[in-house]
């Protein structure tokens, strides 16, 4: 197979460039190869799409997650705060 | 700025054990890990130098010993975690790298709204979340939530580099199937 061929073929690779390319920037020949890549592959164009939406989504949901009833009980607390006041006082 | 430990718990115990239950989904390691950190930080109110504010040096305390779990937990899962990789590893491309025909993502509808929030999307989001090997879920969250460096979460954790790319690549990959065969 040739080179072009191979990077065209390659979504294992084109989806992995997608995820390092997130956190760091790609080499001059990673990027290339991922831009040859997105051009002729909608799938991938999918999924780099969906993987900005997935990482500020999750961004998000940790930001706001409360989740309900998962509230620490006031016997926990008074009781924790009770510890501290202890060790305070040795 | 000054400590002031009367107040801990009214101020500071809700966000920590948010904190703390977002990252390992476990609510009673969750509150040993707070009453862990209070009784850490009492131990050590003199290195506070008042730079950051009082939650802050309170939460990377937190996060400290979030990292023990994690390290701890994709120690003892290590060998499951192999056996959860391979099967797991359902491989979704083919042998030449092209996505399999049934894997071959597919537009979840959400794409071009600009910040949805879409309870039901957000629901399923999470669970996918849980289905990750603790240790991908560990390197995932300490990467995209709380934007640590790199090398930091390979030392941490003991994971290389190498396979520090590996993990988020197939974190993702895994998350976003997960997401397409449940949500659409």
């Amino acid at each position: 197979m040739s080179y072009l061929k191979k990077i065209i073929h390659n979504c294992k690779q084109a989806t992995y460039l997608i995820e390092k390319k997130s956190i760091k920037r790609l080499t001059l020949r990673e990027a290339i190869e991922l831009r040859i890549h997105l051009f002729g592959c909608s799938f991938c164009r999918i999924f780099q799409k969906q993987s900005h939406i997935i990482n500020n989504l999750v961004k998000e949901l940790f930001k706001s997650a409360m989740p309900p009833n998962s509230g620490l009980d006031d016997t926990f607390k008074k009781e924790l705060q009770e510890k501290i006041e202890e060790e305070l006082n040795k | 700025m000054l400590l002031n430990p009367h107040q801990w718990v009214s101020s500071h115990a809700d966000y920590l054990y948010s904190f703390a239950i977002t990252r390992i989904n476990d609510e009673e390691l969750a509150k040993d890990l707070v009453q862990e950190t209070f009784l850490a930080a009492l131990q050590k109110t003199g290195s506070f130098e008042g730079k950051s504010s009082e939650r802050t040096w309170l939460t990377a305390i937190l996060k400290n010993k979030i990292i023990d779990v994690y390290r701890k937990k994709s120690q003892g899962l290590k060998i499951i975690d192999n056996e959860e990789k391979e099967s797991r590893e359902v491989d979704f491309f083919e042998e030449d790298g092209h996505w399999k025909a049934e894997h071959g993502p597919k537009e979840f509808g959400i794409e071009d709204k600009d910040h949805l929030v879409n309870k039901e999307f957000e629901h399923i989001l999470q669970k996918c979340m849980q289905k990750l090997p603790v240790l991908w879920k560990a390197v995932f969250t300490m990467k995209h939530i709380d934007e640590e460096a790199t090398e930091t979460i390979c030392s941490e954790l003991k994971v290389t580099a190498s396979n520090f790319w590996v993990i988020i690549h197939r974190a993702k990959v895994n998350l976003r199937a997960c997401l397409q065969k449940n949500w659409i």
